[in-house]
């Protein structure tokens, strides 16, 4: 059948509106905003001490998440995908659960649960060990709301090449370890690499669960995504948008990483 | 290398997948597990190769008792209905597969995969990926990487189930001559009885977790054990005590059943003694062989196979009065029609 010329130009004028309205232009006004008065302003409203402190704590937290979240993906992705138990649904639904939880929820549960009453935060605190307003509290709320990525992009393609050719490795000799580096690993590697992207994106962006749990104390505990709200609350309009720039080109630069690596290794 | 079962038998919840089985498979022979689907074959197999473990019985492959040997011990090739092959790895590393796992030295590895992709006839495809191959390739390469680490026994499950049938007859014929070249013990698993004779020494006849026979390709076919049997490995004609050609016999009884294959239904066209009255209603022509439905005088309609000449001899058209005369019938006794006949008990009688 034809397509009808009038409707589909209409059609494709309204997507292209909606992505530009949600997408194109808010990134362009984040970089002309950052940088329309020229690279010395640039730089200069972002080479601050709590700029960089709160870099190199977001760098910290998502070094620390993402291999977590990627081994815990992978073995949730395993139970999951390559068995079948009474409370697997319920335990994809559990997985799920930090997608359907706002991020605020989450960073309360862990005040709750680590504050000086909360049922852990009594005990922590009598070993000496800091966890709320510290990396240890930002970890786990990062760890959190990332949670699902991992898992999510690989059931589904654990699910779909089967159990075949991991059998077929075993008849061959191969032990446990060896059909997973050898068959399964290589299976999955474009999905898991997917799930390590949007991990590695959220851990990096993160803003409420992190916000309740960090204390948001500039120059302490503020990672990149906070010291965005924070300058931009203190009329550091040229900090905030620098660093939202950064934090933009970081997740542009992620991106470009993946499509690179998948050409160069495709056939 | 020899593989016994002995008194294995495997439930999946409350079905009985395998009930009992004994088989004995001789060194060096090619047999063949033959059954409709769920009789259990497949899971014979997969027991063999250790993919299930048996709830009771025991396994022996060359003597050696397997039954709760980790599969990587047990020394076997297994080759799948869709073949698993490494989708992410050439040909040639797919072959090599197992003995990269046994860290053979990199010269060896080369020339055992040479030899293999010439035995397979394969040779330049090295370094094609699985999905640049058509499925024979395909099933070729997989039984190559199953043969490279040399197992003590092959076991195929449906192997051809997948291919279409021309290159289903070319690799069937194949794998016979490969085996009358190499000699290993081998297993296959089908459901085609027509690729089952074609290709093996031997027939083990299954149904619902059990062998119903077991036997060289003739001798289930010219012998069967009960009527299960009779009916999977042919086509035939079943008919009761009140068909005209079961009455001409006098051995009628409302217990008994006769069984008779088409191609065994000789046609005349004028009457002898004895001769059940038919009219032809029904003609197909199949290249070489022509299957005639017939209707009887009791309007039952039986099923006759006849070849070209003898059609073309004989003349006949739709609507003609014949006269049929059975060559060879078999009688089973209705105890014997739940399909779990003994084997004993059947009579072959020439009419």
């Amino acid at each position: 059948m034809l397509t009808k010329p009038k409707a589909s130009v209409i059609l494709l004028s309204i997507a292209l509106i909606y992505v530009s309205v949600l997408i194109f232009l808010p990134s362009i006004f984040i970089f002309y905003e950052a940088f329309h008065k020229g690279i010395d302003v640039f730089w200069n409203s972002i080479n601050q001490r709590n700029f960089w402190q709160a870099t190199k704590l977001t760098l910290i937290v998502t070094a620390i998440t993402v291999p977590i979240n990627t081994i815990f993906g992978l073995c949730a992705a395993w139970v999951i995908g390559r068995n079948q138990f009474r409370g697997r649904t319920l335990l994809l639904s559990i997985i799920d659960l930090p997608f359907s939880v706002s991020p605020v929820v989450a960073g309360l549960a862990i005040v709750l649960l680590y504050g000086r009453n909360g049922w852990l935060g009594g005990l922590l605190a009598g070993l000496n060990i800091k966890i709320l307003f510290a990396i240890p509290a930002i970890v786990l709320a990062t760890a959190f709301v990332t949670m699902p990525f991992v898992a999510r992009e690989v059931i589904p393609v654990l699910e779909e090449i089967g159990e075949e050719q991991e059998t077929a490795a075993r008849t061959l000799g191969a032990n446990d370890w060896q059909v997973f580096y050898r068959v399964t690993l290589p299976n999955i590697r474009w999905g898991l690499l997917y799930g390590v992207i949007l991990t590695n994106a959220r851990a990096l962006g993160e803003f409420g669960a992190v916000a309740v749990v960090s204390g948001s104390i500039l120059g302490k505990t503020a990672t990149l995504p906070i010291f965005v709200e924070q300058a931009y609350k203190n009329y550091q309009a040229e900090a905030a948008f620098g660093s939202a720039a950064i934090l933009a080109l970081i997740g542009a630069l992620t991106l470009i990483f993946k499509e690179i690596l998948e050409t160069r290794t495709h056939h | 290398m020899s593989i016994t079962v002995s008194q294995v038998s495997k439930k999946f919840g409350n079905f009985q997948a395998l009930d009992n089985i004994n088989l004995d498979v001789k060194p060096g022979t090619l047999v063949a597990l033959l059954g409709p689907s769920g009789s259990g074959k497949s899971t014979l197999l997969r027991t063999v190769a250790g993919l299930e473990t048996p709830d009771q019985g025991k396994i022996k492959i060359n003597g050696r008792d397997t039954t709760n040997l980790d599969i990587r011990k047990r020394n076997i090739g297994f080759v799948f209905q869709h073949y698993a092959l490494f989708k992410h790895l050439t040909v040639r590393r797919n072959i090599s597969f197992g003995l990269d796992i046994r860290k053979k030295s990199p010269q060896a590895i080369k020339q055992r995969v040479n030899e293999l992709l010439e035995l397979i006839q394969l040779q330049g495809f090295g370094d094609r990926y699985p999905s640049q191959l058509s499925g024979g390739q395909r099933q070729r390469v997989a039984l190559a990487r199953a043969l490279a680490v040399q197992p003590e026994v092959l076991l195929l499950d449906e192997p051809f189930g997948a291919l279409d049938a021309k290159v289903r007859q070319e690799l069937r014929d194949w794998l016979r001559r490969l085996h009358d070249e190499v000699h290993l013990t081998s297993i296959f698993v089908t459901h085609d009885r027509e690729e089952a004779m074609a290709v093996a020494d031997k027939i083990v006849v299954m149904n619902q977790g059990r062998i119903e026979q077991i036997g060289t390709p003739a001798e289930v076919y010219d012998n069967p054990a009960n009527p299960f049997v009779m009916s999977f490995v042919g086509e035939v004609n079943i008919l009761d005590h009140t068909s005209p050609l079961f009455k001409r016999t006098n051995r009628a009884n409302s217990a008994s059943r006769l069984f008779v294959r088409p191609h065994d239904l000789e046609i005349f066209e004028t009457p002898q003694k004895h001769h059940v009255a038919a009219k032809v209603q029904r003609i197909v022509h199949l290249g070489w062989e022509i299957q005639l439905e017939l209707a009887l005088g009791d309007r039952s309609v039986v099923s006759a196979h006849l070849n070209r000449e003898e059609f073309s001899r004989l003349e006949l058209e739709l609507g003609q009065q014949v006269y049929l005369e059975p060559r060879q019938v078999k009688y089973f006794e209705q105890d014997q029609l739940n399909y779990h006949a003994s084997s004993t008990s059947n009579q072959q009688i020439a009419v």
